[in-house]
């Protein structure tokens, strides 16, 4: 796929310090576990992974169920990709990633047509894209074919949690004003007439302009919070997915 | 490795050559041969776990509907329809799946109380499948309920949400006839919801056309008295 | 000849895939800022699409109708193999337009699009002819919502934006409209 385009990682098993390295690991493990929830989000800062967020969070129900699919797929791909990773020839590591990431989304798929039937008919098409999620395979590509399996188990999961985080903010606001109920539950009894275009296509661009900008007011008062989410050049490459 | 995850199957994945400078073809074949083998044992086993289920939910959620709109029957046969005709065992050779269904409906005694059938053709945004209950005998349909819609919210899935257009559907006269609310005056029309006109003519047009197609199979069927 | 006509219909404006179903958002939001590129982007998505219509249809006809549950894999690297292919051909042919398209053309890969016309191909059990249609009407419909976004996006360069609402903020405003307007083809197809 891309080997053309960005020049290959060095292959992992060249470092012969690098089982040293990790033991003495430069970054603390919180580190590792907390970046993907807000400094690195990846919705709300890397703006990856954005089909999704606009498709399913119509409800929180649905937020919750794809937020749970995709957490579980990360993770899982995360942790045998990183076991593996000196074992994957740099050659076939995407493809070997997409197979990856294809078995977990078929097991989940599964999973929730059989535990959840009426989500999943009304995720549609959703949960088998969670294969092209530029979230899942930009994170292995960027951290777990290169780190360990604690490091990029850690990483996953916070990934996981920042785009959780991201579907159920969405999910909420179109759920609470689109049909003025959260979980199914009314929140303004019957005199309340709802948004209807929050849970329509429209509405999920909208709502999304909005939070995109409500952070970026945020960034803005606080200088000192955007000093530390500085762009790096791998950030940018992930944006391209 | 020092950390602790690497035990999971370790002994599935071919030995590294000693110098992984020098890739080998083989090498490539043989790590995506080796991962797409495991990836399909694992995929087989988690469809032989959840296709069970999966089924059973399917079934249940048809079960469901059939009784709904055929006011709760104490059992039903499936038919399967060939050609020109309704039979109660699919040909030898074809599979079941591939033909269309009806399904008759018995209540107390064993008297046939009606068929279910599923129709669908193209609404406001895609595609409305429902099933709806008819009574051969009477020419009145018995219910009718929404399988799949993707109407607007809060206009056009009032065709499925608004009981006062579905229960329209129980005890009205073939062919339908769609009026405007409050013009209803005869038992052939059906009062169509305001704001939704589109999404309500589907209602009744799929039905028509499913009872001009199927209407007289299933009329020929009971008169036949097999039923 | 109908039902054709309605699918070609239905998967480009009514139920477009970037505005109504929000596929192929990444090149909607990325190569969208010039109508030279994004129609050359819309062309190649296009291109990609009836051929995988053509591969899933072979897949689903000849293999997976026996082990359903490899379907997502072997969908995943048809599309893969697919884009490699197209790439090859296209710098064979034009260095430019395999310049202008950049690093979007190998991710064309993971572009939900793909995917999800294969996913929806499979679900309705398409015809052959179907299938071709529906590809042909999604990448219209692709193009159409890149070339309209560009359009926009080339004269709001001109505009003076609160620096707040600058980038992708101000994309997705305007593709909440679009997509507002495209709501209005709803019940187009529809012969009450």
């Amino acid at each position: 796929m891309s080997q053309e385009m960005s020049p290959p990682p060095p292959h992992p098993a060249a470092h012969g310090a690098d089982g040293l390295a990790e033991r003495r690991r430069a970054v603390p493990p919180n580190v590792d576990l907390v970046k993907g929830v807000w400094r690195e989000n990846p919705v709300l800062i890397q703006l990856l992974g954005l089909c999704p967020t606009l498709a399913v969070t119509n409800s929180v129900a649905n937020s919750v169920v794809m937020g749970i699919a995709t957490f579980f797929v990360l993770v899982g791909s995360s942790l045998l990709v990183s076991t593996f990773r000196r074992r994957i020839p740099n050659e076939v590591r995407i493809a070997t990633y997409i197979l990856i990431i294809a078995t977990f989304v078929t097991i989940a798929e599964f999973a929730l047509q059989a535990l959840v039937p009426g989500i999943y008919k009304a995720l549609g098409p959703f949960v088998a894209l969670i294969v092209v999620n530029c979230i899942i395979l930009g994170r292995q590509e960027a951290f777990a074919g290169r780190n360990p399996v604690g490091r990029s188990v850690l990483d996953a999961v916070g990934m996981g949690a920042g785009f959780m985080i991201a579907l159920l903010i969405m999910g909420s606001v179109r759920e609470i004003l689109g049909s003025g109920t959260f979980l199914g539950v009314s929140l303004f009894g019957p005199r309340y007439e709802p948004w209807v275009i929050m849970v329509l296509p429209p509405g999920g661009f909208f709502t999304l302009a909005f939070v995109l900008l409500t952070i970026s007011w945020w960034k803005r008062r606080q200088p000192a919070l955007a000093k530390a989410a500085e762009p790096r050049g791998l950030v940018v490459a992930e944006r391209a997915a | 490795m020092s950390d602790g995850g690497a035990i999971r199957a370790t002994e599935q994945v071919p030995v590294p050559a000693p110098q992984p400078a020098e890739v080998r073809a083989s090498r490539l074949l043989a790590t995506l041969g080796v991962g797409g083998a495991v990836a399909g044992v694992l995929l087989v086993i988690a469809y032989g776990v959840t296709l069970p289920r999966i089924e059973a939910n399917r079934a249940r959620v048809l079960h469901l509907a059939i009784n709904e709109v055929l006011k709760a029957p104490e059992r039903y046969d499936t038919l399967y329809v060939v050609g020109k005709a309704l039979l109660r065992k699919p040909p030898p050779g074809v599979d079941p799946k591939k033909l269309e269904q009806v399904y008759l409906g018995y209540g107390a005694g064993g008297r046939p109380v009606g068929f279910a059938i599923v129709a669908g053709a193209a609404g406001f945004q895609d595609v409305i499948r429902l099933i709806f209950g008819y009574d051969p005998k009477t020419h009145e349909l018995l219910g009718m309920k929404v399988l799949e819609s993707k109407e607007t919210p809060g206009l056009g899935d009032k065709i499925e949400k608004d009981p006062a257009f579905v229960d329209q559907f129980r005890g009205v006269r073939v062919s339908l006839v769609g009026v405007k609310k409050g013009k209803r005056s005869s038992p052939r029309e059906v009062e169509m919801i305001t704001g939704a006109t589109i999404s309500s003519k589907a209602v009744i047009r799929i039905i028509n056309d499913a009872l001009e197609r199927l209407g007289p199979l299933v009329d020929g069927y009971t008169q036949e008295g097999k039923g | 000849m109908g039902d054709l006509v309605w699918i070609f219909f239905s998967s480009m404006v009514v139920n477009n895939f970037t505005l109504m179903l929000f596929l192929g958002l990444c090149p909607f939001l990325g190569v969208s800022g010039k109508i030279e590129t994004a129609l050359r982007m819309g062309a190649a998505n296009t291109f990609v699409l009836v051929m995988t219509s053509l591969a899933v249809w072979v897949l689903n006809t000849f293999i997976l109708s026996h082990a359903p549950y490899l379907r997502l894999i072997a969908f995943i690297i048809v599309i893969a193999s697919l884009v490699q292919i197209v790439e090859m051909v296209i710098k064979k042919l034009s260095r430019a337009l395999f310049r202008a398209l950049g690093i979007y053309l190998p991710l064309i890969t993971t572009n939900c699009a793909i995917l999800a016309l294969a996913i929806f191909q499979t679900n309705r059990d398409y015809t052959l002819a179907q299938g071709l249609v529906f590809a042909v009407g999604s990448g219209g419909g692709l193009a159409l919502a890149l070339v309209l976004m560009a359009s926009i996006r080339e004269s709001v360069e001109l505009a003076d934006v609160p620096a707040l609402a600058q980038g992708t903020a101000l994309v997705l405003f305007i593709a909440g409209s679009l997509s507002l307007a495209f709501m209005g083809f709803a019940g187009l197809l529809s012969s009450g």
